[in-house]
C-alpha cells in the first residue's frame, strides 16, 4: 500500500478516537483533582457592589471560594496583536471581574468543591450584588453621541485602521461608469467545537513548578501568554499540554481567563483543579467570530472592468481584546480585498468596536471569509446590474496565470496560482452550461432554482516573522520540529502544530516515510506537549503542512545530511559521492549502498564511525520561518432551489475546485474542504450569534438556540482540486483548512438571490427573511 | 442521600452508588472510568453521549443513572475485539468518517442502531437519522457514506 506522499492513507489516530481511547482533556483525573464552576455575570454591564461568598465556602465539599480580590496581584489576559503597533485602546482583562463586569458571561468568581456537583450548588449560593449600568450591545449602539462607556476611555473606540491608498481610489470612483455598492452584515458566529473548553491547574511543590491540562489549539502560546505576561511562571516551570482536542475553529486559539484561574488555584488549594464548560458556558464564554457590518462599492467601466473598491467596516471586539481579536478583522482582513482579481486601487478602512459583548476573535477563515463574502456578493451583484454572465466578469478581471508574483495594492503578494482554469473546471463540474434548463424545469415543479459563484483567495501558512512584527503582532509565527530517529531506525517526530482534529498523525508521517524510505507505520508524530516538544506556535489559518511540515522537512534534511556522512564513512567513500533515495545511501555510479536503519543503529553504536569529526546520535531540530503566505484559491458553485411558499432553501449541488498547492493526503484534504463548507453554510442560512438589544443577554446560548448544521441540512459535495505548487515552502502545500468555511457563504448567498431575485439577503438566510425578500421583490 | 445501581455494563455486572441527580453520562465516565462516551452539549442536541441501554440508543447525558438499574448497558468500548475493530468502526476508519473524534463513539453508537432497523439505509434516510447527532468537523459527507458502507459491511 502506498503511503507516501499523495496517497490517501488512512489514519494512525483513528483506531483510538474510534474505540473509545481518546484522551482529551475532560477525560483526564488528576489523583486529588478538586473540580471548578465559575460564577459569571447574569447582567452585561455593571458595577459590582459586593460578591459574597459566605454562604458559598459554607458548603458541602467547598474547597475554596476566589473572587476578583483575591487575584489583585495576578496580572490580567494579554492580547496579541496590536494593528501596526497602535494606536489602540487596550482596556485591562481581569481574570475574575475587579469592581465591574462588561459582558453576560464575564467570571466574577471561582468555586472549588470536591465535586462538579458540590461547586455547581455552592456557586449558586455566591450572591453577587450588581448596580447595573446602560449596556451598549449594537456598534451602533456603542458609537452614539453620548453612549455609556464600557471601560475608562473617552468612547468605545478600540482602533480606526485602514489600507490601501484612498486618493487612487478615490480617482477611480471618479472616472468609473458604474458603482455598484452593498451593504452587508456578516453575521457573529460561535465555533461551537463538539468538545467544551475544560482545564486542568496543579503545582507541584516539590519541583515548584506547574502543569496546566488545557483544550488548546497552541500550548506553547499559551504557556509564553500566561508564563510570561500574567502569572510571571518562567517556562522551564510551567508545562502546558493539550492533548486530543475535539475541535477548535479559531475558539481554541486565544488564552482564557479559565486557564489562568486554574493554574493559579491549584497552588493556592493544593490540588489538581479541574474545570469543564457546559455548553451554555461555551457559547458565553467561548470567543465569536465575524461580526461586521460594512459598506462596499465597486467601481467599474461599462464593459466591467474593476477599477477601484471601496470598504468600509465596523468590526465587534467584544467587551474585552481577545488574543488576536484585534488581528482578524485588520490584517487578515484587508489584505485580501483583492482577491483574485486585478482591481488596481483599493482603500478599507475598519473601525474596532467595544460593545457588551462576548470578546470576537477567529473563526475558521478568520477574516478572509468577511473579505471574500463582500467581495464575491458585490461581483456578482455587478454582473447582474451591468448584465455581464458571471463568469465572464470574473474572467475578464482575474490575475493572468503568468502574472506571477502578483503584487497586490493591498500589501501581499501573491505567490502562485491559476484561477481561469479553477474556474473553468468548476463551472464543468457544475453543469453551468445545463443551468437555465435546470431552472426551467425546477420552475415547472413550483421551486425557484439558483445558481451562485464564489471564487476566493486567502492567506494562509502564517507568516513570515519579520512581517508579522511590522503589522503589529506579538509573537513570532515560525514553527518548530524534532525528528528523532531511534537506534534501530523508527523515528519519533515533535512537532510544534497541534492536530485537533487535522490529522497530522498520518499526514506528517507519510512526510517523514516519504522522504526518509521507511515504512509509515515506524513513524509517530508527538505534539500538544510543551515538556516533550522544543517550541511551537500551534495550529491556526491553515498554517500546519505549509510551516510545520516544512519545519519537519529542514529537521529530515539535518538528518539525511548527517546521514549522508556516517554512510561515507561507512562505505569508504567521499560524502560528495553519497546519494540518498528510497531509503539506501548510495556511493553515486556504485552498487555500494548502505540502509538507512544500519545508519541508525551505527549513530548509536557508532564502533565504526567518524567520532573525531560528528557526534554520535541521529536527533536533529529545525525551526521554519516562511519567506511568504501562501494563497490557496478556488471557486465554489453553488445551487439551490427555493421553496417560494415557505422561504425555505434546500442546496441542491455544491461543486467546488480548490488550489491548494501540492496534497500530501487527498483523503484528509477532502475532509478539511467538506467541513469547511458545512461551516460556511451554518453561517449563510443557520447561525447567527443573538444578543439582546436592550438587555446583553445572550438569545442564542443553546443548541436548541442557535442552529449549527445537521446531516439533512447539507447535500454530499462533489470536489476536485487543481494543482500551482507553492514556490517558496519545501512541500508545495498551501493550506486547506478554512477554504470551504471562506468561498461558502457568498457562494450560497449568491444563490439565493440569484433564485429570487433580488439583491441580497443578509446572513442567515432563514426562510422567514428569504420569503420576507421574496414578498417584498414580489410586490414591487 | 444515595442510591444504589446495578447493571450489565459491556457483558459485565457492575454496582455504585450515586446520588438521585447522578446522569448516566456520569456513571460511565467518572465513576467507571470509561471516557470514550462524551459530553459535548448537556442538552441532548449533539449526541456525543450516545450509548445503548437494552439495545437502544439513548442519549446518556439525558437519562439518570438510577434510571439504567437493571439494564443492559453497552458504550463505544464494548464493539471491538482483541484490536479488531467492529465492521461501523472499520467503516468509519476507512471512509474518513472522523476528524478531532469527539462526536464519534456517538456517531458510531447511533449508526449501529439505525443499522439494527434498517439494515440497508439510503443516504436520504442516513441524514435523517443523524439529526440527533452533530459534528462539526466532517459536514456529515464522509458520516454518511461511512454509515452506508458500515451497514454494507454488515450485511455480508
Amino acid at each position: 500500500m502506498d503511503t507516501g506522499i499523495g496517497a490517501a492513507v488512512t489514519r494512525k489516530e483513528d483506531f483510538r478516537f474510534l474505540t473509545g481511547q481518546g484522551n482529551y482533556t475532560d477525560d483526564i483525573a488528576r489523583p486529588g483533582q478538586a473540580h471548578a464552576v465559575f460564577v459569571r455575570s447574569v447582567v452585561a454591564h455593571a458595577n459590582l457592589r459586593a460578591v459574597n461568598t459566605e454562604a458559598a465556602s459554607a458548603m458541602p465539599g467547598v474547597v475554596a471560594v476566589f473572587t476578583g480580590d483575591d487575584l489583585q496581584g495576578v496580572g490580567g489576559v494579554p492580547c496579541g496583536f496590536a494593528p501596526d503597533g497602535g494606536p489602540m485602546n487596550e482596556p485591562p482583562r481581569p481574570v475574575l471581574a475587579q469592581g465591574k463586569v462588561r459582558f453576560v458571561g464575564d467570571m466574577v468568581a471561582m468555586v472549588i468543591a470536591e465535586t462538579a456537583e458540590q461547586a455547581r450548588d455552592a456557586a449558586e449560593a455566591v450572591d453577587v450584588d450588581y448596580d447595573e449600568l446602560p449596556a451598549v450591545v449594537s456598534m451602533e449602539a456603542a458609537q452614539a453621541e453620548g453612549a455609556p462607556t464600557i471601560h475608562d476611555l473617552d468612547d468605545n473606540s478600540c482602533f480606526s485602521w485602514g489600507i490601501g491608498d484612498a486618493e487612487a481610489t478615490d480617482a477611480a470612483f471618479a472616472k468609473a461608469d458604474h458603482v455598484t455598492t452593498l451593504e452587508l452584515v456578516n453575521n457573529r458566529k460561535c465555533p461551537n467545537a463538539i468538545e467544551p473548553r475544560a482545564a486542568i491547574g496543579e503545582y507541584d511543590p516539590a519541583h515548584d513548578s506547574y502543569t496546566l491540562y488545557t483544550t488548546s489549539q497552541n500550548p506553547h502560546v499559551i504557556r509564553l501568554l500566561m508564563g510570561a505576561f500574567v502569572l510571571g511562571i518562567p517556562e522551564h516551570k510551567l508545562r502546558v499540554v493539550s492533548p486530543d482536542v475535539g475541535g477548535g475553529f479559531g475558539s481554541k486559539i486565544p488564552h482564557y481567563p479559565e486557564e489562568i484561574a486554574v493554574t493559579w488555584a491549584g497552588k493556592q488549594v493544593g490540588r489538581p483543579v479541574k474545570w469543564t464548560a457546559e455548553r451554555t458556558e461555551s457559547f458565553l464564554s467561548d470567543t465569536h467570530g465575524r461580526d461586521h457590518i460594512t459598506r462596499v462599492e465597486l467601481a467599474c467601466t461599462s464593459d466591467g472592468e474593476f477599477l477601484g473598491l471601496r470598504v468600509h467596516t465596523q468590526a465587534n471586539m467584544g467587551a474585552y481584546l481577545s488574543t488576536f481579536g484585534p488581528l482578524i478583522p485588520t490584517y487578515l482582513y484587508g489584505t485580501l480585498l483583492a482577491g483574485v482579481y486585478t482591481t488596481p486601487a483599493i482603500r478599507c478602512e475598519v473601525d474596532g468596536v467595544f460593545t457588551n459583548t462576548a470578546p470576537v476573535d477567529a473563526e475558521r477563515g478568520a477574516g478572509r471569509p468577511e473579505a471574500t463574502f463582500l467581495l464575491e456578493r458585490v461581483v456578482e451583484t455587478a454582473a447582474r446590474e451591468l448584465g455581464i454572465d458571471p463568469v465572464e466578469l470574473r474572467r475578464r478581471n482575474f490575475i493572468a496565470s503568468d502574472a506571477f508574483p502578483y503584487q497586490t495594492p493591498v500589501i501581499v503578494q501573491y505567490d502562485s496560482g491559476n484561477y481561469e482554469q479553477v474556474l473553468d473546471r468548476a463551472a464543468e463540474l457544475a453543469d453551468y452550461a445545463g443551468f437555465a434548463q435546470r431552472r426551467e424545469e425546477a420552475k415547472s415543479r413550483g421551486r425557484l432554482r439558483g445558481l451562485g459563484f464564489a471564487g476566493y483567495i486567502e492567506a494562509c501558512g502564517m507568516a513570515p516573522s519579520n512581517i508579522a512584527g511590522v503589522i503589529g503582532a506579538r509573537a513570532g509565527l515560525f514553527e518548530a520540529a524534532q525528528v528523532r530517529v531511534h537506534p534501530t531506525g523508527s523515528v519519533s517526530v515533535y512537532t510544534g502544530s497541534h492536530s485537533h482534529g487535522q490529522g497530522h498523525e498520518t499526514t506528517f508521517a507519510q512526510v517523514v516515510s516519504d522522504r526518509l524510505g521507511i515504512p509509515f507505520e515506524n513513524v509517530d508524530v508527538v505534539h500538544g506537549d510543551t515538556d516533550q516538544i522544543p517550541f511551537g506556535m500551534g495550529t491556526y489559518g491553515s498554517r500546519s503542512l505549509a510551516v510545520g511540515g516544512s519545519a519537519i522537512c529542514k529537521a529530515l534534511d539535518k538528518i539525511i545530511a548527517k546521514g549522508k556522512k556516517i554512510a561515507a564513512h561507512a562505505l569508504e567513500a567521499g560524502e560528495s559521492d553519497i546519494d540518498f533515495e528510497s531509503g539506501e545511501f548510495r556511493v553515486r555510479g556504485t552498487d555500494k549502498s548502505v540502509g538507512f536503519g544500519d545508519i541508525a543503529l551505527s549513530a548509536y553504536v557508532p564502533h565504526n564511525y567518524p567520532l573525531e569529526e560528528l557526534e554520535p546520535g541521529l536527533d536533529e531540530g529545525a525551526f521554519y520561518d516562511p519567506t511568504n503566505f501562501t494563497f490557496p484559491a478556488g471557486c465554489h458553485i453553488c445551487e439551490v432551489e427555493v421553496d417560494p411558499e415557505t422561504g425555505t432553501t434546500q442546496i441542491v449541488n455544491w461543486n467546488a475546485v480548490d488550489d491548494f498547492g501540492k496534497i500530501v493526503n487527498p483523503m484528509i484534504v477532502d475532509g478539511q474542504v467538506h467541513g469547511g463548507i458545512a461551516h460556511g453554510v451554518g453561517q449563510a442560512m443557520l447561525e447567527n450569534c443573538a444578543y439582546d438589544e436592550d438587555s446583553g443577554q445572550l438569545l442564542s446560548g443553546s443548541l436548541t438556540d442557535y442552529c449549527i448544521p445537521r446531516a439533512d441540512d447539507l447535500p454530499s459535495f462533489h470536489i476536485e482540486t487543481t494543482e500551482t505548487p507553492c514556490p517558496h515552502n519545501p512541500l508545495g502545500v498551501k493550506g486547506c483548512g478554512e477554504a470551504g468555511a471562506i468561498a461558502a457563504p457568498a457562494a450560497l448567498i449568491n444563490a439565493i438571490t440569484d433564485a429570487i431575485g433580488v439583491a441580497h439577503v443578509d446572513m442567515p438566510a432563514t426562510p422567514e427573511k428569504v420569503w420576507a425578500a421574496l414578498q417584498s421583490a414580489q410586490g414591487e | 442521600m444515595t442510591l444504589m445501581v446495578t447493571m450489565t455494563l459491556n457483558g459485565e455486572s457492575v454496582s455504585a452508588e450515586v446520588e438521585g441527580r447522578t446522569l448516566l453520562v456520569q456513571l460511565i465516565r467518572d465513576h467507571f472510568r470509561l471516557t470514550g462516551t462524551h459530553v459535548g452539549c448537556d442538552t441532548s442536541q449533539c449526541g456525543a453521549c450516545v450509548v445503548h441501554m437494552n439495545g437502544q440508543s439513548v442519549k446518556s447525558c439525558t437519562v439518570l443513572a438510577v434510571q439504567a438499574d437493571g439494564a443492559q448497558v453497552s458504550t463505544i468500548e464494548s464493539l471491538a475485539e482483541n484490536g479488531e475493530l467492529h465492521p461501523m468502526q472499520q467503516a468509519f476508519k476507512d471512509n474518513h468518517g472522523l476528524q478531532c473524534g469527539f462526536c464519534t463513539p456517538g456517531m458510531v453508537m447511533s449508526a449501529l442502531d439505525l443499522v439494527a432497523n434498517n439494515p440497508d439505509p439510503s443516504e436520504a434516510e442516513i441524514r435523517d437519522w443523524l439529526e440527533g447527532n452533530l459534528c462539526r468537523c466532517t459536514g456529515y459527507h464522509n458520516i454518511v457514506k461511512s454509515i452506508a458502507a458500515g451497514a454494507q459491511a454488515m450485511r455480508s
